[in-house]
């Protein structure tokens, strides 16, 4: 770990690559969290299940990749797409019924969904790790000592494509405006006429269809395997609380800053003691965020 | 008149860009029922919660018994013995009437030791008889949470009175109770008063309970404190109709 | 003799004989306790308290390892042992493997309740949903930190000694380990009772109904908070161990700090028979533990999808659970009721 730490500083070149390989992965975590902040800000759920949905967009990519033998790229929207619908059908058959409880509730609800999909997809699609074979290359720079993988820079294109565009869709579209109503307050929005389980459905789905392409981007550019979801889920989290609901710049800088810190962490601690950083690191900044309110005698709402 | 109890000395306090209290000072002598009054939105519930320690004030001094408490927290100002109710009324819902009294029991001499101990007889006595002292009595084994809201205050009010407090900060204890109810409630708060001599520092929207209540009124306006005095003379008090005139 | 002095004795001779007349379902008789303890000490926050976790699991697997590791580091080095796993040099006698056991199981209450005390204040200030993830996430992290740490195995887990043959006179490893959980279960079960009907108790509930209303009581409500965590901490810290040795394997995520499996069944168990009583999470976790058996018996592969449908299915429709249930359908029963009685005299202040 010390050898580690003393070489990002004798060697820069790997101290600037762990940043760069760290921020195109950070991307790809912004946009799931993009996702939770609109469900949490809309309906006030926290989507366990986040992670689940993400890894699912993975296998619809490898799926029909695999199947059709077309370029995983283009399924990016096909995942979506799917996404949407299966989104739209779990809204339907649990969500709708756990909107207005506890938050408790919903948080129990969702991690219900998420072990029946996980069991599913591994019942379907396999325990083993895999990844999409993209067929792109790198480009070096000074003697290849610093590599831009092709692929990371293309998913980074595609997230600021798909968040340009979620953000016009919420500014300009009837239903942008009418989510946007209800998320500030849903039962002025029911009396102004706003349709709110209508808002509540197409918000999850379109949920569920923003983590379909960030899966879809995951599984091209790292790997997935059915139980790794949970991870994506206190990732999106953990952005969500250090950014706020509502702010999509907030989300991005704080997705690309989870990323390059997980790169260097997992750098320097051990690649096997990733996942422990991300839980730990929530766990430290709820608490630090507490006891900084604590001060002003307020705490974490 | 003897010494104040409770000293407030230049308090100010706001949110954002809302003063909600500015340069309020006020004393209020042991024994004494004291009643600070105002318009919505003047600053009072802020001013008890200054005092209380559930928000850090931004400049002033608060002092209880001559010592001083604005840096503790809520739980140790309660603990020195002054207590306030919520305008809202707040109760713990799920649990019986009796053992929300009981749990009210001052919480002072509690030790790693004692925690696990039982509530001796002498506490469900006293809760019961505080109980009956409210009226309270036959709904004693009731959920707080499924008494109406008047009872509710009332309880709120018997919890206060079994931690026996040595200052008690009501809320606008009559607020949402039905009038006729209200000459009961002024009655009580007269008796904790004089008999368990607890100092009563009240706010209060009603100018006919105010008037009949305290002996001495602090009247708040936007945030700054506008006039004070026995009732007889706040009630002629130009400025103090202005106010409530104004507001409504 | 009382009624509840009947229903306590029937119970006890039940939980004596059952594991000697089922003798084929030992084990899972030894889990129906396991489960019993794990809902009743998670009601212990999540019911009483009204703090739902979903990181009490961490003690449970902390208490599992630290136990093998005592009970194997009194005879061998514990990096060699591991690093050898599955070599026939991993047996223990059986006066060591008993000693190891008790030191471990001490050594586990010991670690689990400091670490309760120790990050207890800092997560315990988080409230609602801040405190359930924050539970969660710590809950796994300890998993992943187990996993990635070689000296314990790694990700390839930890396999206690074998239970020595020289012990089967206390009727094997089954028989020894069931009762082991059925007094766990029930000395916890009698603790709480106890401590659920003073002071403290009283003060779980009134930080659960309104804890800024108990601060402005003077409630330490710190200090109580943290206790109760460690309480719960210590029965699920000394259970680890046992659970470990029984089952012969210890697997970091899925044995000792399962979250997703153990982790949620203690919310799910306390829930379904009802959250803040001491019956509803005997009674829940019962059941559960049957239903879940059922499941491993006839839907083998999709038992866990299984279980997912099942915890939807109890929060979405039953989420009082059963005692809530009867609660809210007779309020008398439960001696909610009006008492038209005068008090008695010579009672006033
Ligand atoms: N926590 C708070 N945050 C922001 N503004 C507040 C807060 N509490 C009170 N205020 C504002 O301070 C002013 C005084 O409120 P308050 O003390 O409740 O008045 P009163 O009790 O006299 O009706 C109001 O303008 C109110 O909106
Ligand atoms: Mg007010």
């Amino acid at each position: 770990m010390i050898d580690n730490f003393l070489l990002l500083f004798q060697a820069p070149t790997v101290a600037v690559q762990t940043l760069i390989d760290g921020i195109l992965i950070g991307a790809i975590l912004a946009l799931a969290a993009y996702g939770m902040a609109l469900v949490w800000g809309v309906m006030n759920i926290i989507n366990i299940v986040q992670g689940e949905l993400v890894i699912l967009g993975g296998y619809i990519t490898l799926t029909l990749a695999n199947m059709t033998g077309i370029h995983p790229l283009w399924t990016v929207p096909i995942a979506a797409v799917v996404m949407y619908f299966i989104g739209y059908g779990i809204y339907k058959i649990v969500i709708h019924r756990v909107v207005d409880e506890d938050m408790f509730i919903s948080i129990l609800a969702t991690f219900g969904i998420s072990i029946i999909l996980q069991q599913l997809m591994d019942q379907v699609f396999g325990a083993d790790i895999q990844s999409a074979d993209t067929g792109f290359d790198s480009w070096g720079y000074l003697d290849d000592a610093i590599t831009l993988s092709q692929i990371h820079v293309i998913s980074l294109v595609i997230v600021i494509v798909l968040a340009t565009f979620l953000v016009l869709y919420l500014k300009r579209s009837k239903m942008g405006r009418a989510i946007r109503a209800t998320a500030q307050d849903a039962r002025a929005a029911r009396i102004m006429g706003v349709d709110t389980d209508h808002v509540y459905a197409t918000t999850y789905a379109l949920n569920a269809a923003i983590c379909g392409a960030a899966g879809s981007l995951v599984v091209m550019t790292w790997i997935i395997h059915p139980f790794l979801g949970l991870a994506y889920t206190v990732r999106s989290f953990l952005i969500v609380i250090v950014a706020g609901l509502g702010n999509m710049v907030g989300v991005i800088i704080a997705g690309l800053g989870l990323g390059a810190a997980e790169q260097y962490a997992s750098f320097l601690i051990g690649i096997e003691f990733r996942v422990a950083f991300v839980f730990l690191l929530m766990v430290v900044i709820l608490i630090w965020r507490n006891i900084l309110l604590s001060k002003e005698r307020r705490y974490l709402k | 008149m003897s010494t104040p109890m409770l000293e407030i000395t230049g308090v100010s306090k706001a949110f954002g860009g809302v003063i909600a209290n500015e340069d309020i000072s006020i004393n209020v002598p042991e024994g004494s029922i004291t009643g600070l009054i105002g318009p919505n939105g003047s600053g009072k519930t802020t001013l008890f919660n200054s005092v209380v320690g559930y928000h850090p004030i931004d400049a002033g001094t608060i002092k209880f018994e001559g010592q001083e408490i604005s840096k503790l927290r809520v739980p140790e100002i309660a603990r020195l013995g002054m207590l306030r109710t919520f305008q809202q009324t707040r109760i713990y819902g799920e649990m019986d009437c009796v053992k929300n009294m009981l749990i009210s029991m001052p919480h002072r001499d509690e030790s790693l030791m004692n925690i696990f101990t039982n509530f001796p007889p002498e506490a469900t006595e006293k809760a019961e008889s505080l109980l009956e002292f409210v009226g309270l009595f036959s709904k004693r084994y009731l959920l707080a949470g499924e008494l109406s809201f008047g009872q509710q205050k009332l309880l709120e009010f018997a919890m206060a009175l079994m931690n026996e407090p040595k200052i008690l900060l009501l809320d606008e204890p009559t607020a949402g109770i039905n009038p006729t109810l209200i000459n009961g409630i002024i009655d009580r708060l007269k008796r904790a008063n004089e008999q368990l001599g607890i100092t009563l520092f009240v706010i209060e929207h009603n100018m006919r309970v105010i008037m009949n209540l305290a002996e001495h009124i602090y009247c708040l306006a936007h945030g700054q404190l506008l006039a004070d005095g026995p009732p007889e003379e706040l009630q002629d008090n130009q400025l103090v109709i202005d106010a409530y005139l104004g507001a409504h | 003799m009382n009624n509840s002095m009947i229903k306590y004795g029937l119970i006890g001779i039940a939980g004596i004989l059952a594991p000697i007349v089922f003798a084929n379902f030992q084990v899972q008789l030894g889990f129906l306790w396991l489960m019993i303890l794990f809902a009743l000490t998670w009601d212990t926050q999540g019911g009483q308290m009204g703090y739902n976790s979903f990181g009490n699991i961490l003690f449970f697997g902390l208490g599992m390892y630290v136990c093998a590791m005592v009970q194997v580091g009194l005879v061998y080095d514990v990096g060699v042992y591991t690093a050898a796993a599955g070599l026939d040099s991993g047996k223990l006698n059986g006066e060591q493997y008993l000693t190891g056991l008790a030191l471990g199981m001490g050594a586990a209450a010991v670690v689990g309740v400091a670490v309760a005390a120790l990050i207890g204040s800092g997560i315990l200030g988080l409230r609602g949903h801040y405190f359930a993830i924050g539970t969660l996430g710590l809950g796994i992290a300890f998993g992943e930190i187990f996993a990635g740490w070689d000296y314990v195995g790694a990700g390839s887990g930890l396999a206690p000694p074998p239970f020595p043959d020289e012990l089967d006179f206390l009727g094997g490893r089954n028989l020894f380990f069931y009762y082991i959980f059925f007094a766990l279960a029930v000395i916890a079960f009698f603790t709480l009772k106890k401590i659920y009907a003073s002071r403290f108790g009283l003060a779980l509930n009134a930080i659960r109904d309104d804890e800024d209303k108990a601060e402005a009581m003077g409630l330490r409500t710190v200090r109580i908070k943290t206790i109760s965590w460690c309480v719960s901490a210590f029965f699920l810290a000394l259970a680890g161990g046992p659970l470990g040795m029984l089952v012969g394997f210890i697997d970091p995520r899925e044995t000792a700090f399962a979250g997703v499996t153990f982790g949620i069944w203690m919310v799910l168990m306390a829930i379904l028979g009802g959250k803040g009583t001491i019956w509803g999470p005997v009674i829940g976790a019962a059941i559960f533990h049957v239903t879940q058996e059922f499941f491993w018996s006839f839907l083998l592969g999709w038992q866990r999808v299984a279980m997912g449908v099942l915890i939807v299915v109890i929060v979405v429709f039953f989420p009082r659970g059963i005692m809530g249930w009867l609660r809210d359908t007779w309020p008398d029963r439960f001696g909610e009721k009006v008492d038209e009685s005068v008090p008695q005299e010579g009672a006033a202040q």
